[in-house]
């Protein structure tokens, strides 16, 4: 084993590790936002909304999330339409492709992950919250998001951890994040292996922070509950 | 558009069914690898003495962990070299290169395996003890116990989840058209590549992913259907 050629390569792996963070922090913060949205949809009495979030939440965990990024990347460059409009300069960018499709992708999931949480929570409490006049964004602010949260708290968790692995895949759009980066180095180097095993215990680490933070939180929610 | 998917030489459409029948061949030898791979690793978490648990458990923990993708390379770039050693081991010398085939079912079914083995170590604690307890009582052996009272009985609680490894294990496959592997995706890809209609090609593939996914559902459903068919409840669904 060469010391000196794994320590060169520390740096390369360090930038392609902060590039996977990046991925993990913004996918997992939009798409939060969006599963939101998307549990919404699928518990609304509009059949067209419900209908609708249904097919989009079918979509996106009927295919392989590789399909996913390659039909963002390389399918909707295509069309004229779409390399003249003014979402070319985002969508020309795999950076940009990969956090859409990452984001999309765990927004179907999570999305049904936040339904269940939701009608998880007892009709009971929202029967008193109403007998106690709350307004509906105040019975959900305050009542169902809160108990619905506590509930999905492990699921997500695991969500999580499945997010800083499907960004791996940004690899295959010429993206140099942890994956690539050890992908890379590989190729030029006689050290394959060494770089795998450091890239795989760097992905370990970012897991163990994710599963100490939602312990922590679930402490701290049980604590108050 | 849509003659570039025709059957024939001037078209696309055998070479994207073979992909798919790629994709569903690595797919299910990487799942039986990952269900008789699975069993042992569970088995040994559940009554292996505590070096060969450890062993399991950081098996598990790690595979878990690291993303699929990273597995294949892996295997890609260090597996030759590490066949290459064990044969070397028995006196042989020559070069040795895997195919990509060999790497991808191995790859897919050893990440298969971690999750296939902790579903069968839930479905097995899930068995209530009392039965096991029967069955020594009634003098049944270790293996017409392991028959008849706890494998048709851990099956049931574990199909929900071994359907979630099917449909994982399934979508893994993608992954291996990084190293070239003939797979569904790699065909669409090179369909891309020659005919510069990329989003048909994807979409194409995305379609019978779904195809894929959705019917192998319907099937694990009724698997659990018939699996439950003794079990009395409240309310049918």
């Amino acid at each position: 084993m060469n010391i000196d050629m794994i320590l060169s390569s520390l740096p390369a792996l360090f930038a392609g590790a902060w590039v996977t963070v990046q991925l993990v922090v913004l996918s997992l913060s939009l798409g939060f936002v969006l599963a939101l949205a998307v549990a919404f949809g699928r518990l609304s009495s509009n059949r067209v909304i419900s209908g609708g979030t249904g097919v989009y939440v079918f979509l996106f965990r009927s295919t392989p999330l590789l399909v996913q990024i390659f039909l963002i990347y390389y399918g909707l460059g295509q069309f004229a339409g779409i390399r003249e409009s003014f979402l070319w300069p985002v969508l020309r960018e795999a950076y940009w492709c990969a956090i859409i499709a990452l984001t999309l992708n765990t927004a179907a999931y999570t999305g049904e992950i936040m339904r269940g949480g939701i009608q998880a929570v007892p009709f009971g409490q929202i029967e008193a919250a109403r007998a106690l006049g709350m307004s509906r964004a105040l019975l959900y602010r305050r009542i169902v998001l809160p108990q619905a949260l506590r509930t999905i708290l492990p699921a997500y968790g695991n969500e999580m951890i499945q997010m800083v692995q499907a960004t791996s895949l940004a690899s295959a759009i010429t993206l140099i994040e942890l994956t690539g980066a050890a992908r890379t180095i590989a190729s030029r180097s006689f050290q394959p292996v060494e770089m795998f095993i450091i890239a795989g215990a760097i992905y370990l680490a970012m897991n163990f922070v994710i599963a100490q933070g939602v312990r922590w939180a679930e402490r701290k929610n049980a604590a108050a509950g | 558009m849509l003659d570039l998917l025709r059957f024939g030489s001037d078209g696309w459409g055998d070479e994207i069914a073979r992909g798919a029948g790629m994709t569903l061949a690595v797919a299910i030898l990487a799942y039986l690898i990952g269900i008789l791979a699975g069993s042992g690793v569970a088995a040994a978490k559940l009554s292996g003495p505590a070096p060969v648990r450890w062993l399991a458990a950081a098996y598990t923990t790690i595979v878990r962990g690291v993303p699929a993708l990273l597995v294949i390379w892996l295997l890609f770039f260090g597996g030759s070299g590490l066949i290459g050693w064990v044969a070397g081991l028995f006196g042989y010398s020559g070069p040795v290169e895997l195919s990509s085939f060999a790497v991808g079912v191995t790859a897919v079914g050893i990440v298969s395996a971690a999750y296939a083995a902790e579903v069968i170590r839930g479905a097995v604690t899930a068995v209530p003890k009392g039965q096991l307890e029967a069955a020594r009582a009634l003098g049944m052996g270790r293996f017409l116990i392991l028959r008849r009272i706890l494998v048709p009985q851990a099956l049931r609680y574990a199909l929900p989840g071994l359907g979630n490894v099917w449909q994982m294990t399934l979508k893994d496959t993608t992954l291996v058209s990084v190293v070239s592997l003939a797979e569904l995706m790699r065909q669409a890809y090179l369909g891309m590549q020659s005919t510069r209609q990329p989003f048909l090609f994807y979409v194409t593939a995305a379609i019978l992913y779904m195809i894929m996914t959705t019917c192998s559902e319907a099937l694990f459903r009724a698997l659990s259907r018939r699996a439950e068919r003794g079990v009395r409840r409240a309310v049918n669904n």
